[in-house]
This record gives C-alpha cells, structure tokens and sequence, in this order.
C-alpha cells in the first residue's frame, strides 16, 4: 500500500467519524447478562437489538442513527447503579432502557431521575419502580392489574364461585388476589374458600381437601411455576377437577413437565405470546427466528416494545432534549406494541391490554386479548 | 528518623482526603461510584481480615453484618425525614454510628455462643446465621420486605466513604500491632500453645468477631446511603464470599496485601468493561472481553495458581522457607 495516502486515509476515516459521532443518538440499556437473571436480560436484550437494528436498517430516527450501548450487572445488587452511572457519565446517553428485575431498576432509576435522563424499564412490574420520579417510564402491566384481568375473565366464562390459593410470602401473589377480588366480588362473584400456602411447601393437600369440599368453579392461584405444578398434580389426584387461573408467574421451564397434563384447561395472563394471530406478531417472531434461531419470549417482546416506544418519542420530542423527550415519553398514546397496545398513564405505568394462555395437550396456547 | 505513628498518618490522610474530595467530584458520578465502592470494599476486608486473617478463624457471614448495618442505618436516616444541610450530617453521622453498633451487638451475640466451634463448622454457622439475616429482612414489612428499602438519602460521599476505610484501617492495624493484640496472632498460630500460656483465646475470637462485625455495619450504612437503594438479594452469600475472595487473595493477614485485592478486585470489572467498549480494538477481541465475568473468574484462578500465598503476602513465603 502506497504509504504517503495513508495519513491521508486515516484523515478521512477520523474525519468521518466524527461526523458519524456527531449524528448518533446514544441509548443506554442496563440489563442481567451474566448471573442468576441472566436468562431474562439476555431475551430482553434480543429483542431491545432487534428493535435498534430494524430502525437503523430503515434510516435511524429524524436522519440519525442509533447507537445501542449496553452494560451488564451481574444480576449482582450494587452492580445496576454503577452501569448506570456509567451510561449517563461517560457515554452521555440520552435515555435508559432496563432493567427486568424489579430490584435493579429501582438502583438504577433514582440515578437516572437525578440526570434528569429519561429509563424507560421494560418488565419490573414492582409498582414502586415509576414512583421514584416522573423521569421513569415502564412498559409492561403492573401485577394489580393481572388480578383484574383474570377477574373479569372468569366472569366473562361464566364462573361465579372461585376459590383462591395465594402464596403468603410473595408480595406478587398476595396483589394479584387482592385485586382479583376486589373486582370479581364487586361484579357478582363470590370467593368461596381462601387458601394460604408459602413458597416451598411441597404438600398441599389440607388446602386442596378444603378447596375441593367448597366445589368452586375454577381456583384462583397466582403463584410461581414450582408450587403451581406441584399443586395441579396434587389437585387432580384428590379428585379436584376445577380449572386454575393464575398470573405470569406460571411461565417457567419446569411448570409443564412437573404439572405432567394435570394443568390442562388452565388459564394464566400474561405479557405475549408467540401465537398471537396479530400480524405484526406474527412478523416479529419470523423476523426473531431469523436473527437469533429460537422462539421469542415475553422479555424479548417487551425489550422491543421499550426500544421502539422510545424511537417513537424521540421522533415526536423532535431530537434528545432531555425535558422534551421525557414530554413525548409521556404522551404515547395507543402506541401498537406486541404486548398490546400501549397507553401510559399518569402515573407513568402502562396501560395495556394482557394476553391469556391456556394449557393444552401439554403446550400453552393463546386463549384471547383481555383489554384493560 | 522516627516514623511517624499510625494515628498521626490516620490525621494526615483525612486531612488528604478533606482536600481531595473536590478533585473526586469534578472526576463525574461514574468514577465517584468505583471510589466510594473501593473504600467500601477496603472496609469490609480489612474487617474481615482481623477475623479470618489475623485471628484465624473462617466466618462467611461478613455480608449478614453489612446487612445490619445498612438498614439499621438507613431506616434511621429515613425516620429521621432524611433531613439536608448540617442537621442531614448529624443524623447521617449518629445513624452510621448506630448502624455499626448493632451489627457489633448481633456480632457479639452470634459470636458468644458460636466461637467454641472451630474451622469448618465455624464457617456454617456463620453462612446460616447470613441467611437468617437475609430471610429476616425479607420478612420484615417495615424494611420493605422483598421489594427492597427505597428513598434512602445519598450521604455517602467521597470523603465520608474513605474516612471510614482509613478508620477501618487504623482501628484494625492499632489493634494487631498493640501488645494486647498479639493475643490475636498467637490464636492464630497456635491456639493450645495460646491457651497454655494463660490466653483467653474465646475472647480474643469474640472481640475479633466484634469488631469486624462492627466495620462491616459501616460498610453497610455508607453502602446504603450511597446507592439509595438496598435488597436483600445485595446481602447474600455471594457477596460475603467475595469479601472472602479479597481477604484469601490479599494474603490472610496481610494488611497491605488485602487493602490491593479489595481495590483490584473492584476496578478489575470496570477495566474489563472500558476495555470491551474500546472502539479502537477489533470486534474479536471486543467480543472476547465483553464476557467480562468469565474472564475476571479465570484472572481470579490464574491469581490463586500464581500466589497461593496471597497478592502480596511475601513474609509467609520467608517463613515457610525457614520452616
């Protein structure tokens, strides 16, 4: 190579670095790549990339590309603040996508509603998450909302008498039944039994007999995947026939091989799912199957939704003022995700329709959209 | 010429510090973070240190105190309104304080009882006594249970952190190298010998263990009100093992050795991750690093290979030769 040009080349390479540096517009995204969420962060970072690569594929937003920078914490406590910091510090990003876990965003968030930098946070479902100022954003449902759905759910299948299984030691599982029954006894309903178990019991067959003596139309049981397969197997072999009904919590590797068919006909909320006839769903998970060779999940879909609300509000805010951009973050109004469409309210939480699934044959299924 | 004591130097280095902490702030929030994570690092190792290193006994519960310390402190603050100003630093001042001394306390009571054991079963009871600790906290309403305590006041800044570790330093090192504090060392070496001689080395063990306890409550209370935000996820046995890491990897008992291993061990994952967004490198090597974790397990073994004796523990290697 002819080294008198080379100055000259590397002239131009800086020269349009700079240019090119000038015109990106940075995103941070904190999230658990490595640790015991690793599972989680990782899905939702797929598809937080996928949403930045699609937009940069289609010009960027307002002519400018966008550059997703992205920080690991270990799943480890302490670790989100100072990835925070380090996004806001030293990569001057103008937003903040993360975290799932709802106790790493509440590290992040009081550092992002400091800079003034605006977090939108695509799964902590923690309702304290978007109270820690009005520069924090989520896009998924808060768990309140899951019991209200299922609530009217039920009504809408006819079912009048429902027993509730809530687990005593999850925050999670005690809001979900709170407002389940708000909603289903203040519109006809009846709770026939209220069964308590803690996370851990492995037996639950004094509650189940107790349940089963109530004869209820179907049990409300908004636990976590471990206790919930044990308790289908453990209803079905004392003769309890009645459907369950739960929240996300369901979702979980172990759930259909432990529960083994004996959750068949159940139902659950949850954020997405892959069967969603909708088209742009539909077109999503070609688009995830082709970049990545495997199903997106829920955390995936929502890293999406997060990235692409964003976008959205940038364009809207008509560049990265600080002020402005948290104004059209604000304002998104029935914006179409693929968790349904998105509204955010005033308190900055999403309002959105939520997904139902049964279980069939072992597999889940999509049941129908239940709008807010 | 006469060097000078290590109180005076305690004196010399706050006023350093007193005069530095202007430059920390103008080195911006990112950097501040790794700081004050240094010093609190230094503050849980060289505590942990006078227990597992000097008096030689193995406790893995460091964490659980740092637990106490933390949300004794930070429910203080909190009650207290988290009031700004001068009054923001009495109360921040007195809920450190208090936070310390009831880690001491629950130290003094875990210990009393549980220091007859020694070696292995030492160490399990002090990891069961950490989870009791983490599971007590996830029970307790008023601490926010598993949510996690929220809208704790930022106190902790460059000069309160590193005022502690320089505490922590001083009160550590004063102590082992008092004549009382030899009483610590012998336990160490040579308990029956310790114990034939007249040693009461229950209670050097039980003010070891309080002690450290002691520090680790502040490490805790500096810890919370740093990050504003604390879980009980963030007391777990994970983190008393990384304090272990540092103690083991510094050289048991080596006090310059082990304040190296907590400020390596703390800027190691921030090297790792300035050096995966380096943009001059080539992706490959990128890609290489962005595993950082991966990379600072294998630099971690590499370590222990290289120096079992620890970072920078060359005094043991001597005495193992004259052995």
């Amino acid at each position: 190579m002819n080294l008198r040009l080379l100055p000259a080349l590397l002239g131009l390479a800086l020269l349009a670095g700079s240019a090119a540096a000038q015109e990106v517009i940075k995103i941070g995204e904190f999230a658990s790549l490595t640790g015991g969420n690793a599972s989680f962060g990782q899905e939702s970072h797929k598809g937080t990339q996928l949403a930045i690569d699609e937009l940069n594929a289609a010009g960027g937003v307002l002519g400018r590309k966008l550059q997703l920078i992205t920080e690991d914490d270990q799943s480890a406590a302490g670790q989100a603040a100072t990835a925070v910091q380090k996004l806001i510090a030293q990569d001057k990003v103008v937003a903040l996508l993360g975290e799932v876990a709802s106790s790493k965003s509440l590290e992040g968030a009081p550092i992002a509603q400091r800079n003034k930098i605006p977090m939108i946070s695509p799964a902590s479902t923690n309702p304290k998450v978007t109270e820690t100022g009005d520069y924090i954003f989520r896009v998924c449902f808060i768990d309140p909302f899951q019991g209200t759905v299922m609530a009217k759910f039920a009504l809408s299948k006819g079912w009048k008498k429902i027993a509730l299984l809530t687990d005593v030691k999850q925050d999670y599982s005690v809001g979900l039944a709170e407002f389940f029954v708000k909603y289903f006894t203040a519109n006809g309903g009846t709770i026939v039994r209220d069964q308590k178990y803690s996370s851990g019991d492995k037996d639950f067959r004094a509650q189940l007999t107790s349940v089963k003596a109530a004869s209820p139309d179907a049990v409300f049981l908004p636990g976590y995947y471990g206790e919930v397969a044990l308790i289908g197997k453990q209803a079905r072999l004392l003769g309890l026939t009645a459907p369950f009904l739960g929240g996300d919590g369901w979702v979980g590797e172990s759930l259909l091989p432990v529960a083994a068919g004996s959750l068949d006909g159940s139902f659950f909320s949850a954020h997405f799912s892959p069967d969603d006839t909708r088209p742009a769903v539909q077109d999503f998970v070609r688009r995830f199957r082709a970049k990545y060779k495997s199903e997106p999940d829920d955390m995936a879909a929502l890293g999406y939704d997060s990235a692409m609300i964003l976008a959205d509000a940038i364009k809207r805010a008509g560049g990265t003022d600080s002020a402005k951009l948290r104004d059209a973050i604000a304002a998104t109004k029935n914006h179409p995700g693929l968790t349904g469409v998105i509204t955010l309210d005033a308190q900055r939480n999403a309002a959105k329709s939520a997904v139902i699934l049964t279980i069939r044959n072992g597999a889940y299924k999509f049941q129908e959209s239940v709008a807010p | 010429m006469k060097r000078p004591g290590p109180n005076l130097v305690f004196l010399f280095v706050l006023a350093g510090l007193a005069v530095l902490a202007p430059v920390a702030g103008w080195l911006g929030p990112y950097a501040l973070d790794i700081l004050v994570g240094i010093a609190i690092n230094l503050i849980l190792a060289v505590s942990l240190n006078l227990i597992n290193g000097y008096t030689g006994q193995f406790s893995l519960g460091h964490a659980g105190f740092m637990a106490v310390g933390a949300y004794a402190s930070a429910w203080l603050t909190l009650q207290a309104g988290t009031p700004s100003g001068v009054n923001g630093l009495v109360v921040f001042a007195s809920a450190l304080l208090a936070g310390s001394l009831c880690a001491g306390l629950v130290g003094l009571a875990v210990g009393v009882p549980s220091l007859r054991l020694r070696g292995d079963y030492l160490a399990i009871v002090t990891l069961g006594f950490n989870e009791i600790i983490k599971g007590a906290v996830q029970n307790a309403e008023p601490l926010g249970a598993q949510r996690g305590l929220t809208g704790i006041g930022q106190y902790t800044g460059f000069f309160s952190a590193f005022a502690g570790a320089a505490l922590a330093i001083l009160v550590v090192h004063n102590l082992v190298q008092s004549t009382y504090g030899r009483g610590f060392l012998a336990t160490h070496n040579d308990e029956i010998a310790a114990e034939s001689s007249g040693l009461d080395t229950t209670r050097y063990k039980i003010v070891a263990f309080a002690t450290g306890a002691f520090f680790a409550g502040l490490a805790g209370g500096l810890y919370a009100h740093f990050k504003q935000f604390i879980h009980p996820e963030a007391f777990g046995f994970m983190r008393s093992m990384d304090i272990v890491v540092m103690v083991i990897l510094g050289g048991m008992g080596s006090m310059v050795g082990v304040c190296c291993a907590a400020v390596l061990l703390t800027v190691l994952p921030e090297l790792l991750r300035a050096l995966a967004n380096l943009e001059s490198l080539p992706p490959a090597i990128r890609d290489f690093v962005s595993n950082r974790m991966i990379l600072y397990s294998v630099l971690l073994i590499i370590l222990m290979i290289t120096r079992p004796q620890g970072l920078l523990n060359f005094s043991s290697r001597r005495a193992q030769a004259s052995r």
